[in-house]
């Protein structure tokens, strides 16, 4: 026994090395969980509060385009409530009667305050938590597309898992066709994205929109993803390889909007019923 | 504490914070991240403890972390670093020893020899650090153009404010 102590003390600064590592290795993994409500990240109350005061900084310099940005969405914003209006005096409401649907989605208006393109994988951080009911699993979408998911929250600070991290996956589709596919970031170039699992008998175009297909529940169907770039069928493989070229710049990120689905519960708990049955 | 006790303490917030609000913003070609943090670890005085190195090296990597949303990355990498640069130290020992007390710098040491000292460090370093990130060697080419490119970067960094702190000291 004290043979084994002798060996511990005199190789201790291998053990205390190994002891760290995989502690550290620990941390790695258990912060690759996707749901996770976690303390030591960027949206803990001293983490956020310097990295606003960084941002307030920084965001001198863009305010301008952030400017453009918001008189742009409020003149689009206001053409669609016109519409909307035109449309409900010529219906007068009758047919529409379920609330439940019409209320499907609210959203939440939140500041960027933390954001990365360059790493694999990259998060946002905002300025909005639990104080206003945000809660992991949330879709985040911006003006131009879909910009990701809620992945843990704070007090007042959330952290979204960005589109671009090369694990997030999102169930999507082609407008023009109606074809279902997974959008997958590889890691590289941040204003491009894959589309993955589009089978041969389909043909995609340069050009074609990708929306979200709003099979998950977690993004409103129909939101905007990016534009077809670049479409591959190699001989031997089942589907397509197609590049998608995003339609929003993340490395400008200024406003997001938070979409809390009011209907989710119901919809996944249908879903599992259903496929409860089926086993 | 000692005097040197007391500079190192701040120079451990100095380097968090130049990381956190200066250098992670900083990208070159997508590719190139400069991990300036890192000399620390390089610039503690040559007789520090291996232990006293893994854990600081555990404490500044988490903080970094904490700000880069990507907890336990930075402090692995850092503690790996901590565990082998006394044995490194060890191996390139110039003729007639170091200075007692001192950090291994350019200045006392010469360019050659610093950097025979921090490029194997900063390589394993960077090395740890995105092939974990990538979890694994699927995307092997453009992680190792990473490793490169921000190793480039930071030594680069690294050694003007080497020769900045030469300039002022004679």
């Amino acid at each position: 026994m004290e043979r084994l102590f002798k060996f511990v003390y005199k190789y201790r600064a291998f053990f205390t090395f190994l002891l760290l590592q995989l502690f550290c290795a620990w941390l790695v993994v258990e912060n690759n969980q996707y749901q996770s409500t976690r303390y030591f990240n960027s949206s803990n109350q001293i983490a956020a509060s310097i990295i606003s005061t960084s941002q307030g900084i920084k965001e001198y310099f863009s305010l301008r385009d952030i400017n453009k940005d918001l008189a742009s969405e409020n003149a689009s914003l206001r053409k669609k409530l016109d519409d909307t209006n035109q449309i409900i005096e010529e219906i007068k409401l009758a047919q529409v009667k379920n609330l439940a649907i019409i209320n499907r989605f609210d959203y939440i208006s939140a500041k960027v305050i933390n954001n990365s393109t360059s790493q694999y994988k990259n998060f946002i951080t905002i300025n909005k938590g639990l104080d206003y009911g945000l809660a992991p699993g949330m879709a985040v979408i911006s003006q131009q597309g879909a910009i990701g998911k809620v992945k843990s929250v704070s007090d007042h600070h959330a952290v979204l898992i960005s589109l671009l991290n090369i694990d997030d996956h999102v169930s999507s589709k082609i407008k023009r066709t109606g074809h279902f596919g997974t959008v997958q970031w590889d890691g590289s170039d941040p204003r491009l994205i894959d589309l993955r699992y589009i089978p041969r008998h389909v043909s995609p175009l340069v050009g074609d929109t990708i929306v979200t297909s709003g099979y998950n529940a977690v993004f409103p169907e129909g939101i905007l993803i990016g534009v077809i770039k670049e479409v591959k069928l190699s001989e031997e493989s089942p589907f397509h390889q197609i590049k998608v070229e995003l339609a929003q710049d993340f490395g400008k990120l200024a406003f997001v909007e938070v979409v809390k689905s009011n209907l989710r519960a119901e919809q996944d708990s249908v879903e599992v019923i259903t496929k409860g049955i089926q086993k | 504490m000692t005097k040197s006790g007391i500079i190192h303490f701040f120079l451990f917030f100095v380097y968090a914070i130049a990381q956190v609000l200066l250098l992670k913003n900083l990208v070159l070609f997508n590719t190139a991240f400069c991990f300036l943090y890192v000399m620390f670890i390089l610039l503690l005085p040559v007789e520090t403890n291996n232990l006293l190195l893994m854990l600081l090296g555990f404490l500044l990597g988490f903080t970094i972390d904490i700000f880069y949303d990507s907890l336990g990355l930075h402090a692995m990498a850092l503690v790996a670093v901590g565990y082998l640069r006394n044995y490194w130290l060890g191996v390139i020992t110039p003729q007639g020893g170091y200075d007692s007390g001192l950090p291994p710098t350019l200045a006392s040491n010469g360019l050659q020899w610093f950097l025979v000292y921090t490029i194997p460090l900063l390589f394993l370093h960077h090395f740890i650090l995105f092939f974990v990130e990538a979890a694994g060697f699927s995307r092997f080419g453009f992680t190792l153009i990473k490793v490169m490119m921000s190793l480039l970067f930071t030594l680069t960094v690294v050694l003007i404010l080497q020769y900045f702190s030469l300039e002022r000291k004679r």
